[in-house]
């Protein structure tokens, strides 16, 4: 009954990664990882504060040994600050899987399709995994896959929208076209919106403020756990077809 | 690499009262001419293995963090991983 999926070559079972942003604190965060099951979280790069270097730090709450750290570009406007930041991620961790995020604009924070391109490219070529989060457009994730990105992440609505998955038919054209794995990364509002995105046949779903802004993080980490898990098993399972009338589904014969 | 001031007559390590002006983070520092960067980051209060130093732009590998020196009008970058989605 295992059902794994495997990107770049490292294999998981839970298929919900979170982020590690908006948290009231690092034990609030910790406990909402927990909550989701999930193996892989975000996390960003930043500058340490050398004027207060005792204040506490995310590895401390979460462990790096046991969950695997995926570090974002989040902030970054052009393919040179991405690839910068990542080369900095890479000798702060020792890893080559990364999530790649180009913004195009601050009031959106819809991709520029063209630097995240260039990075992809740029990146695969030093030796990185890049998962790639980008626009839901089925040949740009052709593209991404064709210069190196190892999963495609396309967006379900704005970044910290809530909104829910926008265009279930091109998440579709994009899990139908790729060969790598496909993830919605963003938009995500709550447990079904997860759930459709792995009803769509998605490996997997991307999400942090759905969780981190819910009145109860953890309780809501658990919720996408098994919705996620449910979507799963709903895609695998192979829905039932839709009609336009009634179908009973006690029988009509040997009725009183 | 950039122009290194000269400082051949002094052993790196009897050079501690010298002191060179440093930027880090964008913040400007006075440290201990000629200590390695590991001991920069110590002496800043960090534990090395969990950040990663940009220096003059260049990533410093982490293998070479107790070898690579400071020298006056360097520019460092150290940064490690906080929260984000």
């Amino acid at each position: 009954m295992s059902d794994t999926w495997s990107v770049a070559g490292r294999t998981f079972s839970s298929r919900l990664i979170v982020g590690t942003g908006k948290y009231k604190d690092f034990a609030q965060n910790a406990a909402a990882v927990e909550a989701s099951g999930a193996e892989i979280v975000t996390v960003a790069v930043r500058r340490v504060n050398i004027s207060d270097p005792t204040q506490p730090v995310l590895m401390d709450y979460i462990d790096p040994k046991k969950i695997t750290y995926l570090p974002n570009t989040a902030g970054c406007f052009n393919a040179d600050e991405a690839i910068r930041t990542l080369r900095l991620a890479r000798e702060a961790g020792g890893w080559d899987l990364v999530k790649l995020e180009v913004l195009g604009e601050a009031r959106t924070l819809y991709p520029n399709m063209k630097e995240t391109l260039e990075a992809t490219e740029v990146l695969a070529k030093e030796g990185f995994h890049p998962m790639v989060y980008c626009v839901d457009d089925p040949i740009a994730a052709k593209q991404l896959e064709d210069a190196g990105a190892v999963a495609i992440m396309p967006l379900g609505a704005p970044i910290g929208s809530g909104l829910g998955i926008q265009n279930r038919v091109t998440i579709r054209l994009i899990v139908e076209g790729a060969k790598v794995p496909v993830l919605v990364d963003a938009g995500v509002g709550t447990a079904s919106d997860a759930a459709v995105a792995m009803e769509l046949g998605c490996d997997g779903v991307l999400m942090n403020t759905a969780i981190a802004e819910a009145k109860d993080p953890i309780r809501m980490a658990r919720a996408m756990k098994l919705a996620v898990e449910a979507g799963r098993d709903a895609y695998l399972s192979g829905r039932m077809g839709t009609r336009k009338y009634a179908d009973p589904s006690s029988p009509l014969a040997g009725l009183i | 690499m950039g122009t290194r001031p000269v400082r051949e007559a002094k052993a790196p390590m009897s050079a501690t009262t010298d002191s060179a002006s440093v930027i880090i983070n964008g913040e400007t520092r006075r440290i201990a001419a000629g200590c390695t960067l590991a001991e920069m980051i110590e002496g800043l209060g960090l534990d090395p293995a969990k950040v990663a130093v940009e220096h003059n732009r260049a990533i410093v590998p982490r293998s070479t963090l107790g070898t690579v020196r400071v020298a006056d009008g360097d520019q460092f970058e150290i940064v490690h991983f906080v929260g984000g989605g």
